[in-house]
């Protein structure tokens, strides 16, 4: 039994999309510290290993104003993070943070303080872009070349580990005394164990004495999400955790042995990393049941205004005058126009493609244009029974399609109440998920990972 | 309505003295931890403090006469903001005012990072703006040589002081309407891009956080001399100065910033709190001895101009008490403490200063006291949006400087 693969969850706070159900009766603020709170109380009772948060820096939009159909406004990552480190001991906290719109020295700073104020359960999913849309938030603009954001990011990477191996663990060596007795001699910290960083690449000229002290992982750990060939390359080479999209079972697999093979490339073995695909779950005591529940919250995902937006960030057009529940537009997408939807992540390529396989699957099935939306939008969840979905993480682990799931609820903040009370034993009981954290554990202890990704890093002691 | 005097305390690695990690014992192995600041924080709190300043810099610490980081004294810290944030749940009345640069920094994570401190304080955001303008924090950076002058760092951070008051502003408090009927979780025509274009920082969009309690937390700012006043008068709702520097004497240090008000063509009297480094000891003699130890043991003395921005005063309550009193009586509205041992000294204004305040009728008791915003905490205004409908409020529009009581 003790061979078994241990099953990782991460939980997902509901985010600014349509998978986050506004409309429940029990959504609360997406904004309040209150549902922070108890989203992160209710994943560390589950003893998820660590609690996720996406990052926003600019609203975004559609046919050039603000999109008011999803959950609109959210907290700075950093800032919200640290908080939770508050009112939570276990679970790790893992922050979107982007490397094209931050500076090394001061993000580094804020990780390593973030992983200080943790107890060392910090982490941060690197995420890069370089568009105007969201450089018009920040100084230099969209000063970025699309090609060269993956070089920045991992120069980015390379450089804060730099900074955060600058000082060496026992750097400080102060021993005060008490009010009582006479004052303490001797240095705070010795110099020679603090070394000046001195960095000179492409992207970054960094030089002199990093703010923070060693925190207590010396590196937070390092997600990534990207998908494409140099997200995945990024991945391999810098991450310690793969959020990733491919959630079908084939898929995921077959994503796995890809990334394998990626980390075999650069000296890397697969026990480095951990592939963590993002998946939505509706329980129901029967199968029917649960069926029934996903149709009715596929439905509230889909109002109908949120089904014609889907469909125009498709045409690329203004769709506002078809009916909801009538047939596809007969008229062709635009592909040539300036895009409508901006500050959205895009997954599709082939437009004309795309809209012909909804074209055929619309008549065979005579589906509504949010008929559909909602089956062309459904993706990579689980839906079943507690007993069900339990047995189906299990698989998709001891099979090697993943390490685990990223769990993404559909509403805010009790959305993974559920999955803590009803899955989370039955993982338990498979003997496939800890009963318990370990005291005092890291993030990186928790996942379980080895730190080889660290003893590579220039060492200086 | 704040108290007749108000009480900041200022927190800084083990005490604003280089000798005060000597007399820290244990803690001063533990500057980098959560459970320290808690402690610390939790304790001035309870205790009544209106407010604690974090202080922060991108440099690791101060610097010896070669120029080198000068290791006899506490080196290393953490990110104020996120300190600030982490303490926040386990306070409840209290003004968290964490420092953040606007030199190197950029201002949509700057007002964002704050608005977040608001909302998980409930309404006790602060702001202390500053400036960097060492050379050794720009070659942090790489990104600008470094050495500008003052004036230029000061209009880049009123610069950046406006685009953050903006995107504080850009929602309206009730931007969020969740209409299920049309599908729509906001009204967008009540959200507000920033659109500042700048000569050193340019923000278009809105910001990403709704509304904050406060919608614009007070900004703190210090100021040494004309320049820094002036700065402080067209960016900041507190005004911290520094009696005791370059000659500057209470009186003096005050008309700084009431000048400073004149010449901008301001009639709004900001909120002044002297800025005085303290050790408190239990007799005039004994306090005496305490600092001179400390001096003794950082191989200089600490005082105005050696070492220190401000007055370094070896007191005791009842004499603190007098000089606040006297202060009070020249139009300053309270002061920063800046305490030269953590956590002795500042216990010691938490546990003696405080209650001392309240029997001499300058602070009421913390059991009186009703909960509040950092802003009415400090007699400060609401801030109206630049936005709001007057139809809605009545009240038209507000700049970064405005919505501070005379």
């Amino acid at each position: 039994m003790s061979a078994k693969r241990q099953v990782h969850l991460a939980a997902h706070f509901p985010g600014v999309n349509n998978t986050t159900v506004w409309s429940d009766d029990r959504a609360e603020s997406q904004i309040a510290f209150s549902s922070f709170e108890h989203f992160a109380r209710n994943a560390e009772r589950g003893f998820f290993d660590f609690l996720f948060l996406a990052e926003g820096l600019r609203l975004r939009e559609q046919k050039g104003r603000i999109h008011d159909l999803d959950v609109v406004g959210r907290p700075n990552t950093l800032a919200i993070l640290a908080a939770l480190a508050g009112v939570t001991d276990h679970i790790g906290l893992v922050g979107t943070l982007q490397t094209t719109f931050n500076e090394p020295v001061e993000l580094a700073k804020q990780l390593a303080t973030l992983d200080h104020l943790t107890d060392g359960r910090a982490g941060w999913n690197v995420v890069t872009s370089s568009d105007a849309f969201h450089g018009a938030n920040f100084r230099r603009g969209g000063f970025l070349d699309h090609a060269d954001r993956y070089t920045r990011a991992a120069e980015f990477v390379e450089l804060s580990r730099e900074l955060w191996d600058s000082w060496e663990s026992d750097a400080i060596v102060a021993n005060g005394s008490g009010a009582a007795g006479p004052l303490a001699a001797g240095v705070f910290a010795d110099r020679s164990r603090i070394h000046d960083v001195d960095h000179h690449g492409p992207q970054f000229d960094v030089t002199g004495t990093f703010p923070v002290p060693r925190s207590p992982q010396r590196h937070p750990v390092i997600v990534q999400a990207g998908d494409s060939d140099e997200g995945r390359d990024l991945a391999a080479g810098h991450a310690e955790v793969i959020f990733s999209l491919h959630t079908e079972f084939d898929d995921a697999q077959s994503f796995y042995r890809d990334v394998t093979e990626r980390l075999e490339r650069v000296g890397r073995s697969k026990d480095e990393l951990l592939i963590l695909p993002g998946a939505t779950f509706v329980l129901g005591d029967t199968a029917d049941e649960a069926e029934e529940r996903s149709r009715a919250i596929r439905r509230a995902q889909v109002s109908p205004a949120t089904a014609i937006a889907f469909v125009e960030q498709v045409w690329n057009r203004d769709l506002s005058s078809y009916d909801v529940d009538g047939p596809l537009p007969s008229i062709e997408p635009d592909l040539e126009g300036a895009d409508i939807t901006r500050g959205r992540v895009r997954h599709t390529r082939d437009v004309p493609a795309l809209v012909q396989s909804w074209r055929d699957l619309a008549a065979a099935e005579h589906l509504s244009i949010r008929d559909l939306v909602i089956r062309a939008s459904t993706r990579g969840g689980f839906v079943g029974t507690p007993a069900h979905i339990a047995a189906e993480i299990d698989r998709y682990v001891q099979e090697h399609a993943t390490d685990g799931f990223v769990v993404v609820p559909h509403t805010n903040p009790y959305g993974l109440d559920e999955f803590v009370d009803r899955v989370v034993p039955l993982l338990q009981e498979r003997g496939v998920y800890r009963q318990s954290y370990d005291e005092g554990a890291t993030l990186r202890q928790t996942l379980d990972l080895p730190g080889r990704v660290l003893d590579r890093q220039r060492v200086f002691a | 309505m704040p108290d007749r005097i108000t009480l900041v305390t200022a927190l800084q690695g083990a005490g604003w003295h280089p000798a005060a990690w000597r007399a820290a014992g244990p803690a001063a192995q533990r500057l980098t931890s959560l459970r320290h600041w808690r402690d610390v924080v939790v304790e001035q709190d309870r205790l009544g403090i209106d407010a604690v300043t974090l202080e922060d810099s991108f440099t690791a610490g101060p610097t010896d006469p070669d120029g080198d980081l000068d290791t006899s004294t506490v080196v290393g810290r953490l990110d104020a903001l996120l300190v600030a944030s982490a303490v926040a749940p386990a306070t409840r009345a209290i003004g968290l005012v964490p420092t953040v640069s606007v030199t190197h920094t950029e201002p949509f994570h700057v007002a964002t990072g704050l608005q977040t401190l608001d909302h998980v304080s409930l309404g006790r955001a602060g702001w202390r703006i500053q400036v960097s303008p060492t050379t050794r924090e720009a070659a942090l950076f790489g990104r600008r040589p470094g050495g500008d002058d003052a004036a230029t760092l000061f209009d880049e951070a009123r610069e950046v002081a406006e685009v953050v008051s903006r995107l504080w502003d850009s929602w309206d408090d009730d931007a969020i309407i969740r209409d299920v009927t049309t599908g729509r979780f906001i009204d967008r025509d009540r959200i507000h891009n920033a659109a500042f274009s700048g000569s050193f920082v340019s923000v278009h969009g809105a910001s990403i956080v709704p509304r904050s309690p406060q919608g614009r937390p007070p900004v703190f700012s210090l100021a040494h001399r004309a320049d820094a006043a002036a700065f402080a008068v067209d960016a900041a709702d507190v005004v911290l100065v520094t009696p005791g520097f370059d000659g500057l004497e209470d009186r003096g240090a005050l008309a700084l910033v009431r000048d400073a008000e004149q010449a901008a063509g301001s009639d709004v009297r900001r909120p002044v709190l002297a800025d005085l480094a303290v050790l408190i000891g239990s007799s005039p003699a004994a306090a005496a001895d305490e600092l001179a130890a400390l001096d003794a043991a950082a191989g200089a003395p600490y005082a105005a101009g050696s070492g220190s921005d401000t007055s370094v005063l070896a007191t005791t309550v009842p004499d603190l008490l007098a000089r606040i009193g006297d202060l009070r009586a020249l139009g300053y509205a309270g002061v920063r403490l800046r305490p030269l041992r953590i956590p002795i000294d500042s216990t010691a204004i938490a546990r003696q200063l405080v209650p001392a305040l309240v029997t001499a009728g300058l602070r009421a008791d913390v059991a009186s006291r009703p909960t509040a915003d950092l802003r009415t905490r400090l007699g400060i205004a609401p801030a109206v949006s630049r936005y709001a409908r007057p139809a809605v409020t009545g009240v038209g529009v507000g700049s970064v400087s405005s919505g501070v009581s005379a």
